[in-house]
């Protein structure tokens, strides 16, 4: 790991200048009506399939250990409140951020003594969408610090580099033309704030790992592999990126 | 047992007209779709949905491919009395998942 | 399309009216549009909506849905979300109690969606 990242950080040594939007849109306010209202009425929103398949998980022992999340944290309306809002976070063990998904899988490892979730599975997207729904309405809360500042910066300038044969980069979309069409939807600022996210074209609940495969693809770029430290310094960037907008997951988009 | 989301008023006045709104976790494979190696995925779809009332049967649909992944039905009925609300969804396999909940009529 | 529709109601008229069906005229992903149908019908004994069978034009098959009511629905009414394969015309053809036939369309234009996994 420490040999991957050394050479990509002293890659993204010199501080990057975001040009984030000035004003600061959802992704909610980019789709339209009928998406819109398929999000707001909690019975239509398929994403509160997976919120359910979560609450259930959180209350099952699982492990060597034969443990719960909730025989630790409790009533997670009341532990989880906010935790989303502030991933991916920086791990002082690992000495790097980790995002959500890691959290849930290293609370599955070490503490429930059980077998990883796999990603994109059902398990892993239904507790990470059950505590995503636990920061709705609450701000953004993850923001630059003197350990997270290197993996920003690495973050930035990926989001900021060219890639693909189609030779785009994250920010002529979201930040140059955010508002323009592309192949019939608007093109969004690129904010997660609906994330675990009901994306139309899966017909699934699916994580902003998936999400960035999939623009990476789209300028026929190598997507990252899951869990890669590029994806987790870009997940990390883009968080920042959004700081203080409130998080509406699960959210459906096209 | 897929998941399920059920919405209606539980609470009704005799000869109301409710509005009941249900969404099942089902991908709904059309059998249209190939897989990596070109063979059509077989399809395998929720092919009916039946909401009885009591033991009457007061709605059924009967759906096909094109209905989307994680079918949201939503219809009306009438507040006749207090009982039970059952809802069945059938698959291409002939299983059948039933919900059942409990409505107040005054 | 048609020579499915015919095959429901037979020789029987088929007057437009009374049947709205509601759907986005520019759909954002074809695979998952919001349908809406609502007939004018009192929904009693005497005079009610029997049924309601949808039918699409360049899916690869023409069924959507067949609805079956009575007068215990108190409205005619149904909403689902259906997958479109491209832009065409959706068509919903309600049966009433006395034995006729009414039918509304609406035409939808599907986009594809940017980015997707292949």
């Amino acid at each position: 790991m420490n040999g991957v990242l050394r050479p990509l950080l002293a890659l993204a040594a010199a501080t990057v200048v975001a040009a984030a939007p000035d004003e600061k849109r959802s992704g909610y306010d980019f789709a339209g009506p009928e998406i819109r209202a398929m999000q707001d009425d909690d019975t239509a929103n398929p994403g509160n399939l997976w919120v359910l398949q979560g609450e259930t998980l959180w209350g099952k022992r699982a492990g060597a250990a034969d443990r719960s999340c909730a025989d630790c944290h409790g009533d997670a309306q009341v532990s989880m409140k906010g935790v989303a809002a502030r991933y991916p976070a920086f791990d002082a063990a690992l000495r790097r951020p980790i995002d959500l998904e890691q959290r849930i899988n290293q609370c599955r490892t070490e503490h429930q003594k059980a077998e990883p979730l796999s990603w994109e599975s059902d398990e892993l997207l239904g507790v990470s969408a059950f505590l995503a729904r636990q920061s709705r309405g609450l701000p953004i809360t993850v923001s630059a610090s003197p350990e997270s500042s290197p993996f920003l910066d690495l973050g930035g300038k990926l989001f900021e580099q060219r890639e693909g044969q189609l030779n785009l980069a994250c920010s002529q979309c979201h930040d140059e033309n955010w508002g323009k069409r592309l192949a019939g939807n608007l093109i969004p600022q690129g904010h997660p704030t609906g994330y675990p996210v009901y994306r139309l074209e899966w017909q699934s609940l699916g994580s902003l790992q998936r999400r960035l495969r999939n623009c990476m693809t789209g300028v026929r770029a190598e997507p990252f592999e899951f869990g890669a430290p590029q994806a987790v310094a870009l997940e990390l960037y883009l968080m920042e990126r959004a700081r203080g907008m409130p998080m509406d997951a699960p959210a459906v988009r096209p | 047992m897929a998941r399920v989301l059920i919405n209606f008023p539980q609470r009704a006045k005799r000869g109301d007209i409710i509005e009941i709104k249900t969404l099942i976790q089902h991908p709904m494979e059309t059998g249209y779709r190939l897989d990596n190696k070109g063979a059509a995925i077989p399809r395998d779809i929720i092919n009916c949905f039946t909401c009885a009332y009591n033991g009457d049967e007061v709605f059924r649909i009967e759906l096909f491919p094109a209905i989307s992944a994680n079918p949201f039905i939503a219809f009306s009925t009438v507040a006749t009395e207090s009982g039970e609300l059952v809802f069945s969804w059938t698959d291409d396999h002939g299983q059948t998942q039933t919900e059942t909940r409990q409505i107040t009529v005054e | 399309m048609t020579k499915f529709i015919r095959q429901l109601i037979g020789e029987a008229p088929l007057e437009p009216g009374k049947v709205k069906l509601e759907l986005p005229s520019i759909v954002e992903n074809g695979n998952t549009v919001p349908l809406t149908v609502s007939i004018d019908s009192p929904m009693t004994e005497a005079d009610h909506v029997e049924s309601i069978h949808i039918f699409n034009q360049k899916n690869p098959q023409p069924f959507v849905a067949a609805v079956h009511l009575g007068p215990r629905a108190g409205k005619a009414y149904i909403a689902t979300r259906i997958r479109l394969a491209d832009s065409q015309r959706i068509v919903a053809i309600a049966r009433l109690s006395d034995g006729s036939f009414r039918s509304g369309s609406a035409d939808v234009i599907v986009t594809l969606a940017a980015c997707t996994e292949q």
